[in-house]
């Protein structure tokens, strides 16, 4: 290896370690509350309201809405940890420590979103371990599901960073979650087949990316074929090139961090 | 003959708001340098360190750095300088030899070699007891030192201080003196920016004024003290005086009854004051400048009163 290219590592190093360190520091609001909100999920509309609405495709209720939940804690996770964290970088002007620095800018944005991907996984797993205590577990696709995953949180991670750069205030960092993402993830499926849908609102959902999201990591769990999954994969890969290429774009051209 | 370290040609800036703080200067110091650059608030000083440390986007115009082009050879550039910034930009809930292995890491030293230039900065600033207390912590002296600290944990060729000492007692102040002093003797060009002149008058051996966005003035510290027309001095008396005598020659103000001003032209001898003084029985029991001496040439440049600089 070139020393620039041992050089570039160590900066992506650090700034992953950094990111890593973030999440273990604060480990008590970060790891517990989606245990908790997940467990409760999957003991009242699982398990008690479950009971009511009978079998999808086959499965329980909890079952179907196990890979929902699982996925809901990787995209609000990945997402919220690399707002806030590139957000509260601004608002320390601790980013200039890495502005002034010799790290390529596609190296800075790439170890946010690991990052954030990072911590959407580790949420992830511990909703996918918390469901073991309430019903089956099924993994069909093991290595599509781990695909699934990966991409999910780099998608919702390079979200979450274009949110921390137009970010102004604290407040900026709740209003696109609030407003935006909460809506999206619970029109796309988490707790239902959007096949249940009238067909207009199927129409409008097809331009929700957490809509493939769920049908694809349903599938590579349960087997069930929603909707095309190989289109939904190529859909969530198309909105990651996209969206990691604006998150590039606005940082070299410095928006929101450079006057 | 020193090598350039750094060359800002033509360099310009407009905010979004439409301000143009710069208006296209240019400036070249060499290696070795200490070098003040002064101005007033909102004169482009941290505009002009902005851009140079690619804090700020800038509008037109080159900056080289070491001979690497900001533009097309950032890396090389960067790697190249080090910026004590005006503003505290740690983070706060790190420990403090964290936030060093940090900023190594960005500038992809590997951690061994950023521990030993950890301690040895750390030691050198006075802070390496305090290495294990999260930055919060810290005096806010200690944190200026240790934004010193971070800036030079590369080991850059060009160190810029923004208002390096501001807020800080006047013991740390100088010993922060002598430490610029030593790392400049070995061989790092320094950049000062401050509002303490007297700061830059006995560190800096080049100085530039900028004002409204334009360089004003750019030469040595020497030639530019050398073009002091007049200075005033205060003369304490030891006994009070009722009425001031007319004394011949010089213009001399009385301000309480131990008190004097007295304008000293370059052309004008302090002995032949004293011997006036003496004629008249006054006893001076000590002297002052009324204002540090760049200072007083500051104000007048700022004031744009050129005529008093010959």
């Amino acid at each position: 290896m070139s020393s620039r290219v041992t050089e570039n590592f160590i900066g992506f190093y650090t700034i992953v370690e950094k990111e890593i360190m973030r999440l273990v520091r604060i480990w008590v609001e970060t790891l517990f509350p989606p245990i908790i909100t997940s467990a409760l999920y999957f003991t009242i509309f699982g398990n008690i309201l479950g009971q009511h609405i009978g079998k999808i495709d086959g499965y329980s209720y909890i079952e179907f809405l196990t890979p929902g939940l699982v996925m809901l804690g990787v995209v609000n996770n990945a997402y919220s940890n690399v707002a806030m964290s590139f957000y509260m970088t601004k608002f320390m002007h601790t980013i200039d420590e890495m502005l002034v620095s010799p790290l390529p800018n596609f190296l800075i944005v790439l170890g946010y979103v690991i990052g954030g991907m990072f911590r959407g996984l580790i949420i992830g797993s511990l909703i996918f371990l918390t469901a073991m205590f309430f019903t089956p577990i099924h993994i069909a696709h093991p290595w599509f599901m781990l695909l699934i995953a990966l991409l999910s949180a780099m998608l919702f991670s390079c979200a979450g960073f274009i949110n921390g750069m137009i970010a102004d205030s604290f407040d900026s960092i709740s209003i696109i979650p609030t407003f935006v993402l909460t809506p999206l993830t619970y029109l796309g499926g988490v707790f239902f087949a959007v096949s249940a849908l009238p067909h207009a609102w199927q129409v409008l959902a097809r331009f929700n990316p957490i809509l493939y999201i769920i049908e694809s990591f349903r599938y590579s769990m349960l087997n069930i074929r929603q909707a095309n999954i190989e289109l939904a994969f190529a859909m969530i890969v198309l909105f990651v090139v996209v969206l990691f290429g604006v998150c590039l774009y606005m940082f070299n051209k410095g928006i929101g961090v450079k006057s | 003959m020193a090598q350039t370290v750094l060359q800002i040609e033509q360099l310009k800036k407009v905010y979004a708001n439409g301000v143009t703080a710069l208006h296209g200067i240019d400036l070249n110091v060499k290696e070795g340098d200490f070098f003040a650059l002064l101005g007033p608030n909102g004169a482009g000083k941290s505009t002009t360190i902005g851009i140079t440390c690619t804090l700020v986007n800038k509008t037109s115009g080159n900056v080289i750095i070491n001979g690497y082009d900001l533009d097309s050879q950032a890396a090389d550039a960067k790697k190249s300088v080090g910026l004590v910034p005006q503003e505290f930009n740690c983070h706060v809930f790190e420990p403090v030899i964290r936030v060093l292995l940090t900023q190594a890491g960005y500038y992809g030293i590997p951690r061994r070699v950023a521990k030993v230039r950890a301690e040895h900065y750390l030691k050198k600033l006075g802070l390496w007891e305090k290495r294990n207390d999260q930055v919060r912590e810290l005096s806010g002296g200690m944190k200026r030192r240790l934004l010193i600290a971070r800036a030079l944990i590369h080991e850059p060729k060009l160190l810029f201080l923004d208002e390096p000492t501001a807020g800080v007692d006047i013991e740390i102040r100088r010993t922060m003196w002598e430490f610029f002093s030593e790392i400049n003797n070995n061989g790092t060009t320094i950049i000062l920016t401050t509002h303490y002149l007297e700061e830059a008058e006995n560190l800096c051996k080049h100085i530039a004024i900028i004002n409204h966005g334009r360089i004003v003035e750019n030469t040595q510290m020497s030639t530019l003290l050398a073009r002091l027309h007049c200075e005033t001095f205060i003369l304490n008396l030891a006994t009070p005086l009722l009425q001031l005598p007319i004394i011949t020659g010089f213009t001399v103000r009385q301000t309480d009854s131990t008190t004097l001003e007295v304008d000293i032209t370059q052309t004008q001898m302090l002995n032949d004051l004293f011997a006036i003084l003496s004629q008249h029985n006054i006893v001076v029991s000590s002297l002052r400048n009324k204002a540090n001496r760049l200072e007083e040439l500051f104000l007048r440049m700022i004031d744009k009163k050129q005529e008093v600089i010959t």
